[in-house]
């Protein structure tokens, strides 16, 4: 496989899930930039405190993609409050794994989700705890600075 | 349909270097060093091959040293002439922005041990280095200039004859890094007035693993990089790697008889991509127009990133290259779209496709079906490309 990538994340590349935009969207996030060469941008729609359509579109490398793909299916027809605890740790996982050196493209695909919950909370008036979303002030440090690579 | 467009990385073994290899892979085996009839027919076979590289260049048998290939071919030049220069104190070495690793990561590490380094800028766009800019930066403690031939990525050729020339009067030794050239352009080491020249094998549908370098007799001493043994007159260390040797020798013959007639139609399937490949909106193409090599074509998409591009085109059938290594996110673009001018965000948009001789028509046609849709796809679900239709609308509104 290319790069090592698993069969899921070349799947995931290939035929990506929840392409594209929403019309008129609850919340959305953008996150990354295009010097370091990825952005993610998250859109979500939410009835009832659930999830009922999330699409995306990213700018990035295969991992970019398939991460942003996989973010988006596991949080698809969650609670927000569910979606919003998504780690790095578990897309990759469910990718079965990502290359080292693309680690940061799961980062980048949980911090896109967190900030399109933030948009959601901040529109729909929902108070929150601002420390849940401390990660994303330095969003594009984490990402591509102090990661810790397995 | 799959096609091949990946030459400037590697090509595929031709008939001719797979012909002359095969003995030397099964009852040749002989060491040219030893004095027994293995080792005559192996050391025959070695002087062979060093005659008909030599013809090929137009030099000298003596002056060609077999190396394991270009970077160390590269290493070996630019340690040579900083060793010689440092004799007399002479420890400036000028160089190019654009030069490949080989030549790049020595020069880095000479200037850690105290030599001093200038890379020449090249012009934005087309990647030409400025003889006037070199004319500017040689000192009297200058101990090397070494100029590619031809770019890698961007497939540009440098005025490396009027380079020559500039450093022969300056009595400077100068170098190119010929590995992308050889083979595929003309090269004649006596017309070009170089001092030494890299080539290797697998660039020109030779195997890898075998390379040369040139050094014209009277210029300067080679220095060995590896130590050892007595083999290539002092100048390398270690038992020969004969049968690729071998294989270079003859697949260097079969590209230069071949050259006058594949270069011209090679050129001719380059530019129909070269034409067909500007349609696509926001695309720029990289190095200068007519000053490449046959076989090479490069571009930067704005608005999407060239893993997923190569990766997509792979799917469908192509195998191309690109100049973005999105490997940690910190890294950056390649050094050479850099160089030429392109921002990091359209760098990471590069795609390359590099063809043979072997290259088809079919597969032309293949590559203009194919890319322009590929690259609509990955600009329509890119948040980027949305950002540059949006500024679009702005300014036309």
């Amino acid at each position: 496989m290319a790069m090592g990538y698993s069969e899921k994340v070349m799947d995931h590349f290939i035929h990506p899930r929840n392409v594209g935009e929403i019309e008129s969207p609850d919340g959305v996030g953008e996150v990354g930039n295009a010097h370091c060469g990825d952005i993610m941008k998250v859109y979500l729609n939410v009835e009832n405190d659930i999830i009922v359509d999330v699409k995306f579109k990213t700018f990035g490398c295969a991992s970019a993609i398939a991460t942003s793909s996989m973010a988006t299916e596991l949080i698809r027809g969650r609670p927000v409050g569910e979606a919003l605890a998504l780690t790095n740790r578990a897309v990759v996982e469910a990718l079965d794994g990502l290359p080292p050196v693309k680690m940061h493209c799961s980062v980048l695909a949980e911090e896109a989700v967190k900030a399109a919950i933030k948009d959601y909370y901040d529109r729909s008036g929902v108070s929150y705890d601002q420390a849940l979303f401390a990660d994303l002030e330095h969003g594009d440090k984490d990402a591509h600075g102090d990661l810790v690579e397995e | 349909m799959y096609a091949y467009m990946d030459n400037a990385a590697t090509t595929m073994l031709g008939a001719a270097a797979k012909a002359a290899m095969l003995p030397l892979l099964d009852e040749n085996y002989g060491n040219p060093s030893s004095l027994h009839r293995y080792g005559q027919r192996a050391a025959a076979a070695l002087q062979s091959a060093r005659a008909r590289v030599a013809a090929c260049l137009g030099a000298d048998p003596r002056e060609i040293t077999f190396t394991s290939g270009g970077s160390e071919a590269d290493n070996q030049a630019i340690f040579s002439a900083a060793m010689q220069g440092a004799k007399s104190n002479k420890k400036h070495l000028i160089s190019t922005s654009i030069e490949h690793h080989a030549v790049l990561a020595y020069l880095k590490g000479l200037e850690s041990e105290g030599f001093t380094i200038t890379l020449l800028p090249v012009e934005p766009e087309t990647g030409l280095v400025s003889v006037h800019d070199l004319e500017s930066a040689l000192t009297d403690g200058t101990c090397l200039v070494s100029v590619m031939m031809a770019n890698n990525e961007i497939g540009t050729i440098q005025p490396v004859e009027e380079i020559a020339g500039l450093c022969r009067e300056r009595k400077i030794p100068f170098h190119t890094d010929a590995v992308q050239a050889v083979g595929h352009v003309p090269v004649d080491v006596r017309a070009l007035g170089a001092d030494m020249l890299s080539l290797a094998a697998h660039k020109f549908h030779g195997p890898k693993g075998a390379g040369a370098l040139y050094c014209r007799r009277g210029s300067l001493p080679l220095r060995p990089v590896l130590l050892g043994g007595a083999q290539e007159r002092g100048r390398r260390a270690g038992t020969e790697n004969l049968p690729a040797i071998v294989g270079m020798a003859a697949a260097l013959e079969e590209a230069i008889k071949e050259l006058p007639e594949t270069s011209a139609r090679i050129a001719g399937f380059r530019d129909q991509l070269i034409e067909g490949l500007s349609n696509i909106s926001r695309a720029h193409l990289n190095g200068d127009r007519t000053r490449r090599l046959p076989g090479s074509v490069s571009f930067c998409f704005e608005g999407l990133e060239g893993e997923s591009l190569l990766l997509l085109l792979d799917d469908r059938g192509i195998a191309a290259s690109s100049g973005s290594a999105c490997t940690s996110g910190s890294l950056n673009p390649s050094h050479v779209l850099l160089a030429i001018g392109r921002p990091h965000e359209i760098a990471h948009g590069s795609l390359r496709l590099s063809l043979s001789r072997y290259t088809t028509r079919e597969e032309i046609d293949h590559a203009l079906a194919v890319i322009p849709p590929v690259a609509e796809y990955l600009r329509g679900i890119s948040p980027v490309w949305e950002r540059i239709l949006m500024e679009e609308r702005r300014e036309v509104g």
